[in-house]
């Protein structure tokens, strides 16, 4: 089975001489929920925009299911649907005609046009909104319609762009629902985001790119395997006037309510509760200092960054 | 694609062009009617009665091929730069360039929208034109012709305009500085047999002059220049603009990085 994205050994040195991509190569497998994480201008958006067609590459080459980006481009580009960061529709049309318009782009009949921008507007919770013109929507609003535009010829891969920076959290969550449940029904996802915990929930897969170079391609589960540590916050009462000695547990006392705990890989939590039960401190709630996924994405961007010397 | 799906998506472009024209027929059809029937009643009726004859006809006669055909090259290239370049400045040229729709349909409908602008707008202006003079009709093939090539033409350099353009200033340069100038010294207001001979030379190096003359040919019957030359020279200079306004969009220029 081809992959559903192949890219190869892509460069892109712009015009200012800015080289946003060293040669990049990844690969995404049909049926995958991908993440692309990185800083800001590490060359995700670069990336993605070759992909997308808006960016010339400089080296290198773009396969989408297995039809080649610069030879078989009409093909190739059937199969993608692209949701970019920034909202970009035209914003004196109404909801329906940028659907609408956006299928007839693909060569699809206005009958079946009709059909898919009603599906797809009612999925996303647009359809009484309808005829509103586009920049009259809320921000969470304008989201969903880009997404509704992007799946509205059916592609097999949706690449989102951060797709949920700026919406609250429930219109998160709904999207979340949304996007297992069209991966589950085949469609391969590529997802970039400053949201870790998106992609820790979302996705199988995930590439890290960092000064224009891919530094880490693995499954989500594998990466977190190589995470060393964990951090905890506890909540403790009663308050303590200082430090509290605890074996094997590295700890920094925030203030007498607020321990953090530096937690090695398979030490386990029992032997700290049972040091906490001899001093008389009860644990009133705990939680991670920070994602998983993140501890281990600015490890990785530290790491590079002391190698590269950049 | 296959034929059918290009069609459609050729389609789709037209009918969003002409839709977004029509919702704002107030700055788009409205305008040039009021400048026309202005000059209908100024150039043609209060000045032009003074002038006498021009070419063998009434001042009036005279000057309404000109006037319906300024409409037509300012409507067409002007459609074409202010729609394209909108969709750069809003990002939404982005949803044509990620669909698998070519590069010469993308174009194509452009072209074929600021066409419908300048034929409606052109429409729009002869009908007003019966309100102060009776056309003679020579030949409709010839105007029908012109009309369409001239629309074309035009309507690629807005095209071209609007790729190269950075800003809105950059889109009004062409229109202010350019067009105007050459189509007040196209021959709409007068006969280039009234110039000097040296000038007359010189204006022969305006293209809009053989667009005017050869669409007032198939009116009154009468032009300028020799109208078949005018027609190879049109055409050459709309082939020539669309291959290298289909060469650019090729390159990605102004669109991509």
């Amino acid at each position: 089975m081809k992959p559903a994205l192949s890219i190869n050994n892509l460069e892109k040195i712009y015009d200012n001489g800015f080289v946003a991509l060293k040669g990049v190569s990844i690969n995404v497998e049909q049926g995958d929920f991908f993440a692309l994480l990185g800083p800001n201008g590490a060359g995700k958006s670069t990336t993605l925009g070759i992909v997308s067609s808006l960016v010339n590459p400089t080296r290198g080459s773009v396969e989408i299911f297995g039809f080649d980006l610069a030879t078989q481009m009409t093909k190739a580009k059937k199969h993608l649907g692209v949701v970019p960061q920034e909202f970009n529709f035209n914003g004196f049309e109404t909801v329906y005609n940028i659907l609408k318009t956006q299928a007839g782009f693909y060569g699809i009949a206005p009958d079946l046009a009709a059909q898919r921008s009603e599906f797809y507007l009612k999925k996303l919770g647009l359809w009484d909104k309808k005829d509103t013109a586009s920049r009259m929507l809320s921000g969470g609003m304008k989201r969903r319609l880009m997404i509704a535009r992007a799946l509205v010829h059916e592609p097999k891969l949706l690449i989102l762009d951060e797709p949920t920076a700026g919406v609250d959290i429930e219109l998160r969550r709904s999207m979340w629902e949304f996007l297992q449940e069209i991966n589950a029904a085949g469609t391969t996802i590529i997802l970039t985001t400053h949201y870790l915990e998106e992609a820790e929930y979302l996705c199988k897969n995930v590439a890290i790119i960092d000064q224009g170079r891919i530094v880490q391609n693995t499954s989500i589960k594998a990466l977190l395997q190589q995470l060393d540590s964990e951090t905890f916050i506890f909540d403790i009462t009663p308050s303590l006037s200082s430090q509290p000695i605890i074996d094997g547990y590295p700890l920094t006392f925030e203030d007498g309510h607020t321990l953090v705990v530096e937690v090695k890989k398979g030490q386990g939590l029992n032997g700290l509760f049972r040091q906490f039960e001899t001093l008389g401190i009860t644990v009133t709630s705990m939680r991670n200092k920070s994602n998983r996924l993140e501890e281990m994405f600015i490890s990785m961007v530290e790491s590079n960054l002391e190698r590269t010397g950049e | 694609m296959n034929n059918k799906e290009i069609f459609i998506a050729l389609s789709t472009i037209v009918r969003r062009e002409i839709r977004r024209f029509t919702r704002i027929w107030a700055q788009t059809l409205l305008p040039p009617a009021i400048t026309m029937s202005l000059y209908f009643v100024i150039f043609g009726n209060l000045i032009g009665s003074r002038i006498g004859q021009m070419g063998g006809f009434s001042y009036m006669e005279f000057i309404v091929p000109g006037l319906i055909m300024m409409s037509v090259i300012t409507n067409s290239y002007s459609n074409v730069v202010s729609s394209f370049y909108s969709a750069k400045f809003q990002g939404n040229v982005e949803e044509m360039l990620v669909s698998p729709m070519p590069n010469w349909v993308i174009l194509v409908g452009y072209i074929m929208g600021g066409m419908a602008r300048g034929i409606m707008v052109g429409f729009i202006v002869t009908i007003l034109s019966l309100f102060f003079t009776d056309l003679q009709l020579h030949s409709v093939l010839v105007i029908m012709v012109v009309t369409l090539l001239t629309s074309m033409l035009f309507a690629t350099g807005g095209f071209i305009n609007a790729m190269l353009a950075n800003s809105f200033d950059d889109v009004s340069i062409v229109p202010t500085f350019i067009l105007t100038p050459l189509t007040y010294l196209g021959s709409v207001f007068y006969s280039i047999s009234l110039l000097p001979e040296f000038w007359q030379g010189i204006s022969q190096l305006n293209p809009i002059l053989y667009m005017v003359s050869t669409f007032r040919y198939g009116f009154l019957g009468t032009s300028d220049i020799n109208i078949f030359i005018a027609l190879a020279v049109i055409v050459v200079m709309t082939v020539g603009l669309f291959i290298c306004a289909l060469q650019m969009l090729n390159k990605g220029k102004g669109i991509r990085s």
